[in-house]
């Protein structure tokens, strides 16, 4: 296939690996975390750990939007699918993962609660439009990259005059989740986690451009490089990260610049503005409240909003005691620190939400890696 | 012996005529579809005889028998329809014993309103399928459920069919050191199926690979009566049925990425709705595993044969107390293809 095979190619990544070998300092180690799931997944589904020397480390961050949704959302939106009336539509890795008393969407559903998978946020104002006695919610998740689509589709739901058609937004922002990692005590007070670079998100930036990562790189000196999420791309971002890091250096370089460009996607960016506005706080799963991290609907367009339709309960729920997402999600732990892992939650039976998405940190190390445990 | 057909007075309107619950009662109307419809399409002695069962001469040896259900949808796809698929997918599961498929059964239940010219599309395309293979539908029932109840139609299959002498194939043969191979390009089915979904709106040229087996079956044997596994591998792709393999017969198992072949335009498909080839569903490829010196051997067999000529040795079973499906990946890494968790295409089947 053009365009991808370009990016795994197999020698070229075997002469990356052997640059990246020279070039790291044996006397030292070097902690990049990859903060997106695009390049966690990227990782472990390409083996491109066995390609890097044992003193250059990987640490899988947040970003993945399935991980990070805190239980009490999830069980909002499971509230929401059991209202009279109601379809709930979202993407399908949202319907396996758990919500407190064991329950799921996808248990939800076969227990007759109406609930769709959608491939786009316009199969979802399909629904509405053809479905005029019914509520249509759509479950908003993600980061940067899906919340230009949720803005299309109420801007379209609008424009078709529906009154039936909601949103319930969950849309998180990426620069706030990474400020609040570096800001953790276990990585500017313990120094339990040392941080040293960070590999940024592609898709993601496709939308916000690289600008927003200048304040942190330089504020808490850390490294950034920007990387697409074909293997060849991961490896030459570390590659990059160990140069800088040789060289004392912290900026935020762009390997992804056939997609990304410093100011980004201005409609999008634009749209999104239109819309949507910080919330004062919103909690993570792992991350715990942050603030100024997610995003809620405007009252121009209170209308869509399921939030102000519905008497949403808003409570916080806390995660399984055993389970230590919260801990992975800060890179503080890894998956098989966790007495869960694999044991009793597996890609079947998620008890966390790492272990859901295939850019969970969980499922991808049991996934792709577990035999190296072995 | 054929009894003679029964006649009636107005013959079924095929191109306007719906379902209606006196198809499946047990009345005239039941008998008038089946005659019409079921025993003129499939057309065989056995079935002629109009008994609830169907008689057949048994040779001595090893029988083996599978059973299927098809619930796919769309009911018609590119490549194929529920009808052939529901021959093919039978034949196959007979097949992969190394048995040569001797008769079918067939179960339709079909929901109310259903259109007449939609069912006998279908079970023409069954019976072409059916004669295509040599493998005759022999006995078969209809069941009509009230609208709401079904979804269009679903059937059934099951088949028998005789093992050669001297041939021993299971699940459970695979030793460390065997190749594996399999027939041809991986992903097809799936991704032809879902290209046809209403909530997906892409076009693609891809054709579902739905085909039997039997005949490559056949020639293998022929060749090589001592290969150990054949599967097809359907619902989970390749790689649920590698990992069934592996835990059938308690062995590992190491695959190459670069040698499984993907057609461009699924793995693009693939590519474009986040899927991994490797698990998505087949419906005309087997997988083989054998002594690795008859590898050779047998790809040429399989090359030679219209429904192999992509085949591959993809791997090597090795000793591993974990049972691990590993892959070296093109990038020159190393990681598990684990078991397909939750669902990732429902009814592909």
């Amino acid at each position: 296939m053009k365009y991808i095979d370009e990016f795994r190619d197999g020698d070229a990544a075997g002469r990356l690996a052997a640059a990246i070998r020279a070039e790291a300092d044996p006397a030292r180690t070097y902690h990049i975390m990859e903060f997106c799931g695009g390049h966690t997944h990227a990782i472990s589904r390409y083996g491109l750990e066995d390609l890097l020397p044992a003193n250059v480390r990987m640490i899988h961050g947040p970003g993945c939007p399935v991980c990070v949704l805190p239980v009490g959302r999830i069980d909002a939106a499971i509230w929401l699918a059991r209202q009279p009336g109601v379809i709930l539509c979202t993407y399908g890795d949202m319907l396996r993962v758990p919500g407190s008393k064991r329950l799921s969407l996808l248990k939800v559903k076969a227990e007759g609660a109406d609930i769709r998978m959608v491939y786009s946020t316009l199969d979802a104002v399909k629904l509405a439009a053809d479905n005029p006695d019914r509520s249509v919610v759509f479950f908003a998740i993600g980061f940067e990259t899906t919340t230009p689509p949720t803005a299309v589709a109420v801007k379209q739901a609008a424009a078709l005059g529906l009154s039936n058609f909601f949103v319930f937004c969950n849309h998180v922002l990426t620069p706030s989740a990474i400020t609040q990692i570096l800001d953790s005590p276990e990585v500017r007070e313990l120094g339990t986690v040392q941080l040293d670079a960070f590999i940024g998100p592609a898709h993601v930036s496709t939308i916000i451009g690289s600008a927003p990562y200048e304040y942190f790189a330089e504020e808490y000196q850390r490294p950034v490089v920007i990387a697409g999420f074909e293997p060849l791309d991961v490896l030459q971002a570390v590659r990059m990260l160990v140069a800088q890091i040789n060289q004392g250096r912290f900026e935020v370089e762009n390997e992804f610049a056939r997609a990304v460009t410093r100011d980004g996607n201005p409609k999008a960016k634009a749209l999104v503005a239109e819309m949507f506005e910080l919330r004062k706080s919103f909690e993570w799963r792992g991350l715990g409240l942050v603030p100024y991290s997610g995003l809620r609907i405007k009252d121009a367009f209170a209308a869509f909003d399921a939030e102000r339709h519905w008497d949403v309960p808003a409570d916080s729920v806390a995660d399984n005691k055993a389970c230590e997402c919260g801990a992975i999600l800060r890179g503080v732990k890894k998956p098989t620190d966790c007495k869960l892992f694999g044991t009793v939650c597996t890609p079947e039976n998620p008890m966390g939400s790492c272990m859901v998405s295939a850019e969970g940190a969980c499922a991808a190390h049991w996934t792709y890696g577990r035999f190296r445990d072995a | 012996m054929t009894l003679p057909r029964r006649t009636h007075p107005r013959p079924l309107d095929i191109t306007h005529g719906r379902i209606d619950l006196t198809h499946g009662g047990g009345g005239r109307a039941m008998a008038q579809l089946v005659d019409e419809l079921f025993v003129a399409a499939f057309d065989n002695e056995a079935l002629n005889q109009g008994n609830d069962q169907a008689e057949f001469v048994v040779p001595q040896g090893r029988m083996v028998m599978s059973t299927d259900g098809y619930v796919i949808s769309p009911l018609f796809f590119p490549g194929g329809d529920i009808g052939s698929l529901a021959v093919h997918g039978t034949v196959n599961d007979v097949a992969m014993a190394g048995a040569v498929p001797h008769s079918l059964s067939a179960g339709f239940i079909i929901e109310e309103g259903f259109p007449l010219a939609d069912l006998k599309r279908i079970v023409d395309s069954m019976a072409a399928a059916s004669k295509a293979a040599g493998v005759p539908v022999v006995t078969g029932d209809t069941k009509v459920v009230e609208k709401g109840k079904g979804d269009g139609i679903f059937i059934t299959t099951a088949g028998i069919g005789f093992v050669p002498p001297g041939v021993r194939i299971s699940g459970d043969r695979a030793r460390p050191g065997d190749a594996i191979l399999i027939s041809g390009t991986m992903g097809d089915h799936g991704v032809a199926v879902m290209s046809q979904r209403e909530s997906l709106g892409f076009e693609s040229a891809i054709l579902s690979d739905s085909a039997a087996l039997h005949t490559l079956v056949a020639a293998m044997v022929a060749d090589c009566p001592g290969i150990r596994v054949l599967r097809d591998p359907t619902r989970g792709g390749l790689a649920a049925t590698l990992n069934e393999i592996a835990a059938q017969s308690a062995t590992g198992m190491v695959i190459d990425e670069r040698a499984v072949p993907v057609k461009d335009a699924v793995r693009g498909a693939c590519e474009l709705l986040g899927l991994d080839p490797l698990y998505v569903a087949n419906e005309g490829k087997l997988i083989c595993i054998c002594d690795a010196a008859d590898a050779d051997r047998l790809l040429a067999v399989m090359r030679a044969h219209p429904l192999g000529t992509d085949a591959a040795r993809i791997g090597t079973c090795e000793a591993d107390p974990h049972h691990f499906v590993r892959m070296k990946t093109a990038m020159g890494g190393t990681r598990v293809v684990d078991w397909l968790a939750g669902e990732q295409l429902p009814r592909i089947c």
